[in-house]
This record gives C-alpha cells, structure tokens and sequence, in this order.
C-alpha cells in the first residue's frame, strides 16, 4: 500500500507539472488568436536581460528603456501604422535561464528578439535563434561571437573594437607610453578589451608595463594592483571594468597618493552616479563611451529626462543602447516594407536586408550603419571628466 | 511471482522516468508541448542526475559535500574540450558525444579520487567545507585557464591567449573567462534519459551491492564497520568517486546543452551545489527516487512563475520554505500521516 500510495504521489506530480505546462501552452496560443483575430496585428518584440542577481543594473535598464522607446513609436502610430507588442523576460544573466527566457518569449509568439543584454547568455541564445532564423538585434552583447551568425547584429561595440579603439586614441593623442591595465579576470567583457588592448598597445607606441587583475570574489581592496602600477613607473591606468570596482580604485589610489591618468571604457559610464563617491576624486577621468547622460544633444536630453520621470534614475549606456535598438528595427522594418503577419523568417530575411540599408541617428551615435556581418559603424566618442561633468573631447 | 522487496521499488524508479519520456515524447509528437518545456527537457535531466549522484554522497555514505558543481565543472570542461578538439575528424556527432561523456564521466572520476584521499579523512563539518572549497578552486582555475591546439600540440597558459605562442594553425579552445564557445549542442532529451537511467542503474545497484551495504554500514556506525573487518578509506572513495563521475557526466550533457560555457558563480559556484543539496533534501536523503521529483519539480519551477514577473523569485522562495515545512515539520508529518492513503 505504501508503494502504491507514494506512487499516486509521484505521478500527481509529474501531472501537475504537465498541466501547469499545458496551461502556458494554451493560454499563449489563444493570445495568438486573439491578436490575429481583433486585426491588431501587431510587431511582437521581445527583450531577455538579467533583471534579478548581480546583472541587474543592466537588464532593467534595457527593460525600461526599450519600454520607453515602444511607447514613443505606438504613440506616433507605431511603425507603418501597426503597434509593438513588447515583452521583457528575465535571464539571470545565466545562458541556460537566458535559453528558457527565450523559450518563453517564443511560446508568446515573439517574432523579433531585441536582447539579450549580457554577452554569455546572448552567445547561447544566438544559437537557437539561428536555428529558428529569428532576426536578434543585441542592444549591448559586446563578446566578438555574440553576432557569429548572419541573423544577429548588435547595437554597442565589439570587445576587441573597444580595446583597439582605446589604445589607438592613447597612442594618437600621446597619452602616454608607459601603461598599466587594471582588469576583471572572470568577466568576459573586461578581460576581452584587455587582450585586445594589451595586442595593439606595441603599435602605437606604448609600453604596458603592468597587467592586475582580479576576480569576482575579491574586488574590494585594489591596493596590490595599483602599487604594481606605481612601482612599473606607469603614467597611465587602463581601467576596462565597471565603474563600481573603478570608484574603490579611484579613491584608493587617492589615498596612497597615486595621481596618473585613468582611461577606460563603456563600463566607467555612470561613475558619476554613484552614492557616497567623491566626485572630485574622478576629475580628469577619460572614457570611451558612446553615450553620456549629460551631453547638450536634444534627443538624449529628451531621453533622460523621459527616463527620470518614470524610473527616477539617470539611464546608462545600457538604456540609450536598448533605445537605439527599438528604433533601429523600427527603421529596418520601414526600410524592408516588412508587414506583422509575415512568418518570423521571412521577417527575419527581410530585416537582415533592412538593417544594413538604414542611417539611423540614435543616442549612442549620428548617422549609425550596420554591415551583414552584424557590426555597427559608428564613430567612438571619448569624454573627459571635468568639473563633475562629461566633457566630450 | 514474488519480487524482493527492493527490486519492485527500483522498477518503480525505472518506470517513472520511463513514464515521463513517454509522456513527454507523445506530447511533443502531437505539438502541445509548448518551446519552453522543450528547451526544459534536457536540463530537467542533468539536474535529476546531479541531484541523485549526490544523494549517494550525502543519503548512501552520509558525508556532507557542498562541492558538487565542482565535478560537474570538470566534466563539462573536459567533455567539451574533446568535442571542439574532435569537432572536425570525428563527424559522427553521436559518437562523438558518447566519448565525450565517457571523458567527461572518467576525468571527474580522476578529480573525485584526488580531492577524496585527502578529503576523505574528515568528518562532518570539515569535509564539507573542504569541499566547498574545491568547487570555488575549480571554478577559479577554468576561468584563468588558456588552452590552445597546433600543429605541434597542446598549449597551457594562465595568464593570456597571447602567452600561448601558436602557430597559424592554432585554434584557442579554452580562452580564460570566456570559456568555451561553440560546443555542438548534441545533448537531447532523449540521451539525457538514457544517462539518467543509466546513473539510476548504477547506483540502485550499487546501494544493494555488498559494497554498497559496507558504505551503508560506515554511515551507521563507523567504528562497528571497521570493527568488522570493512576498509573504510576504501569504500569512502569508491563511493564519492562514483558520485563524482556521475556529476561528470551530467556536467558533459550541460556543456553540449548550450553553445556556451562559462565557469561563473551561477552556474559552478558554491550557489549551485547548494542548490543540487537542496534537491537532495527536498526529496528525502537516501532517497533516489525523492531526489529525482524534486530536481525536476525545482528546476521548472521558477520557469513556470515567469507570469508573475518581477515577484518570480520572491514566489521561489516562499514555495521553497513552504515545501520544506510541509514535507519535514514534526506538525505537518502528523496531519499527513493523518490523512495519507496509506491506512
């Protein structure tokens, strides 16, 4: 009786997991029956970005930005007359959360994929988006193998385009020749602008005299690193990591005296936004960045501001790239004359067409193109921290 | 025909999963099963082979091992390195993905004998922080490890790809934080299962075994084992090494799962394997089949609270509190036992 009785158990739960299956699965079809029958047909995009866990910062602001950037083109009238439908899944920012988010998303009919935000997951999502022919549009998927296959482009730059870039800029306005990076071993981010820094560093004449990393776990005290750079007689301190660590190396150095120069990248963007961070101790801070919340431009004026309001916070890189990236769809569905009701590869074969017909002037830069092997082309701007504000240079 | 006791209840173990790829195939035939429980399959299975090799750790030898997802790692790792290493002279993607769990299995094997000797020396609260320890190590090592392959052979780094010094031909295989990338997603629901009854098969077999009764036996009462005569170093290792192996193998599945493998905290960290513990738990410690319903029961959970949006992993925990309190409070056994079908 007991076995019989533990049995009933066992399979009563199996059959509520199905069931709890099978209503998802019917709920998202009758949603499709709905859409299609009220003739709102409409253009299904979906978002996948870490919204929970340490990635977070990231993934809610490509949520609201996007978000922000829907409700502006269905408040024109949507894009040839036919509204968005927009839908945000979370990832975790891990691949196989990020291949259920997506798994989720295509249950709800989406046809385009605006996402996914970080480059780990995004590199195991182009993989199955490849096999169903989905058109993806990363807003900020910066590892080189994110955009591998044809039916993916992304908005931001490459790693190694930033890590050339950031030493080109070094090596052509003479910086500096002696160099020491300072850079996040487990992230693949940073230690992909490293390595492509730390190989064209020799060509434009500078010298890296000293590589620090460190890891996730232990990113509090910077002290070794930065006595490393002194002691290397480094004039300069490339910092291709996220601002938070960057604020704790700021104002370390500070204190043991160490004034060089600092340079970094996209993931600096926001330093200025950081609670209890003496903003004086960034003054004469350079980064490359496409985006900065306070530049005069009117678009991106209009944009924070619109930010602010709704989500209290000043947007990042991160948001101005999702924004981008709903307008740059919107652009190549009117430049291909896709309609809603095309199947998503067919979709798909007509925006890959579209994107790289388009000259779309965005937050993160004027007159962007994109080429078919799914790069942007877009001038980097590199700003300076003056007087508490981005000054570009 | 009177069966043992024992075996009725391994049939039953063997059914269940038998039931669900049924089920699950018959559903997917028909097309109502919607793309997320299709992209769930296989991890439903990695995760139930996770959960059940450790309970042989923790329920069978009865030591406390929070490292877990360390062997999972290496046999990942390993596994996807033979398959991008082999990507091009094996084309048989079948066979191809068959070495690669062997190798898988066999390198975590290696790990789990090697960490074992001295591991297996402590008891309780020690060996499990050992443990956890090595988890964090292995997860550290994958992310400085450079690994490339030329003409001439194998090229090790850890400090940068560029250390590697290849020839034209090189290709880099492991390259530091960034892992592996472009492993063939061989892993399907239907090899998932087959690994998972094959674990089941082996560990079913090996409780009921003589070895598997020493092993029981040293978990009771160590010194009346060793008093009989019973090697208890011996039986410790051959059990975690079992264990670990099987970890190895569902670490290769996980790697051919998706095109991307990192070693990141959320996939290898301590987080995991403490996850993999709460499986066990959940399902009852020293129970296989327990362990099996609550991996998979726990893994399509949060996927199936994605309605309730921003509240999801909120919703996550407080299911997760109320389960443990509903299966393992002194109070709510009574009510069950009140109202259970077994009087």
């Amino acid at each position: 009786m007991k076995k019989i009785a533990s049995l009933f158990l066992a399979t009563a739960m199996v059959a509520s997991l199905l069931v709890g299956c099978g209503n998802t699965a019917t709920t998202s079809d009758s949603a499709a029956e709905s859409t299609t029958t009220a003739d709102g047909a409409a253009f299904k995009i979906g978002g996948i970005g870490p919204i929970t866990g340490g990635a977070a910062v990231y993934g809610t602001a490509v949520k609201n930005a996007a978000q922000i950037a829907v409700d502006e083109i269905n408040e024109a009238g949507g894009i040839n007359g036919t509204p968005i439908e927009y839908r945000f899944e979370d990832d975790e920012h891990d691949a196989e959360k990020s291949v259920n988010a997506y798994n989720t998303l295509k249950d709800w009919n989406m046809q385009i994929l605006m996402g996914t935000v970080t480059s780990t997951p995004s590199i195991a999502v182009s993989e199955k988006t490849k096999e169903d022919n989905m058109f993806q549009l990363t807003p900020s998927g910066s590892a080189v193998a994110c955009v591998q296959y044809d039916n993916a482009f992304r908005v931001c730059f490459s790693d190694p385009n930033q890590g050339t870039k950031s030493a080109q800029y070094i090596g052509e306005n003479k910086l500096a020749t002696k160099v020491a990076v300072i850079f996040d071993s487990s992230d693949v981010y940073s230690s992909g602008i490293k390595d492509t820094f730390v190989a064209e560093a020799p060509n434009q004449g500078i010298e890296v005299v000293a590589e620090g990393s460190f890891t996730a776990d232990n990113k509090t005290d910077f002290t070794t690193q930065l006595l490393q750079a002194k002691d290397a007689g480094a004039e300069l301190v490339f910092l291709p990591i996220y601002y938070q660590e960057a604020t704790l190396i700021l104002s370390q150095a500070n204190s043991m005296g160490y004034a060089p120069l600092f340079f970094g990248c996209d993931g600096l963007d926001g330093i200025l936004a950081v609670e209890n961070f003496d903003k004086s101790l960034a003054e004469g801070v350079m980064l490359l960045t496409p985006f900065a919340a306070d530049s005069a431009d009117e678009a991106t004026q209009a944009f924070v501001a619109k930010y602010q309001e709704k989500y209290g916070e000043i947007p990042n890189q991160f948001a101005a790239d999702a924004y981008d990236a709903i307008y740059a769809i919107k652009a190549a569905i009117e430049q291909s004359g896709a309609t809603a009701d095309m199947s998503v590869s067919d979709l798909c074969e007509a925006l890959k067409k579209g994107i790289t017909e388009i000259e779309l002037n965005g937050l993160t830069g004027e007159g962007m193109t994109w080429t078919a092997d799914g790069e942007v082309n877009k001038a980097p701007k590199a700003v300076k921290i003056v007087d508490g504000v981005y000054t570009a240079m | 025909m009177k069966m043992k006791k024992t075996t009725k209840s391994n049939l039953i173990t063997y059914g269940i999963v038998i039931v669900f790829y049924i089920v699950m195939q018959i559903m997917a035939g028909t097309g109502s099963l919607s793309s997320l429980l299709k992209g769930l399959l296989v991890p439903l299975c990695i995760y139930s082979i996770m959960a059940v090799s450790l309970n042989l750790t923790v329920g069978i030898l009865g030591e406390l091992s929070l490292g877990h997802a360390g062997f999972m790692c290496v046999g990942a790792f390993a596994s996807a390195f033979f398959s991008m290493c082999t990507k091009e002279t094996i084309t048989n993607g079948a066979i191809r993905f068959v070495i690669a769990i062997l190798i898988g299995a066999l390198v975590a094997a290696i790990f789990g004998i090697l960490i074992g000797i001295p591991v297996l020396r402590l008891r309780g609260d020690y060996l499990a922080i050992v443990t956890l320890a090595f988890g964090e190590i292995i997860k550290n090592i994958m992310n400085v490890l450079y690994v490339g392959v030329d003409g001439s052979g194998l090229h090790v780094s850890i400090k940068s790809a560029s250390q590697l010094q290849m020839d034209e031909t090189g290709k880099l295989i492991i390259n530091g934080a960034q892992g592996i990338t472009g492993t063939p997603n061989n892993s399907t629901f239907t090899a998932g299962i087959i690994i998972l009854l094959i674990t089941l098969f082996i560990i079913l077999n090996f409780v009921n075994s003589r070895a598997g009764r020493a092993v029981m036996a040293i978990r009771d009462n160590r010194i009346a084992a060793e008093s009989v005569g019973i090697n208890i170093s011996a039986y410790k290792l051959l059990a975690f090494a079992i264990s670990a192996s099987m970890a190895g193998a569902a670490g290769a599945l996980y790697a051919h799962n998706l095109s991307t493998l990192t070693a990141l905290p959320k996939n290898f960290g301590y987080n995991m394997s403490i996850m993999i513990l709460v499986y066990v738990v959940l399902g009852g410690i020293g129970n296989i089949r327990g362990s099996i319903i609550a991996a998979m029961l726990l893994t399509a959970l949060p996927e199936l609270l994605r309605s309730f949006a921003d509240y999801r992993m909120l919703i996550y925990s407080i299911v997760l509190i109320a389960v443990m309190l509903f299966n393992w409070s002194p109070k709510a056994r009574e009510l069950r036992d009140k109202y259970s079908l077994k009087n």
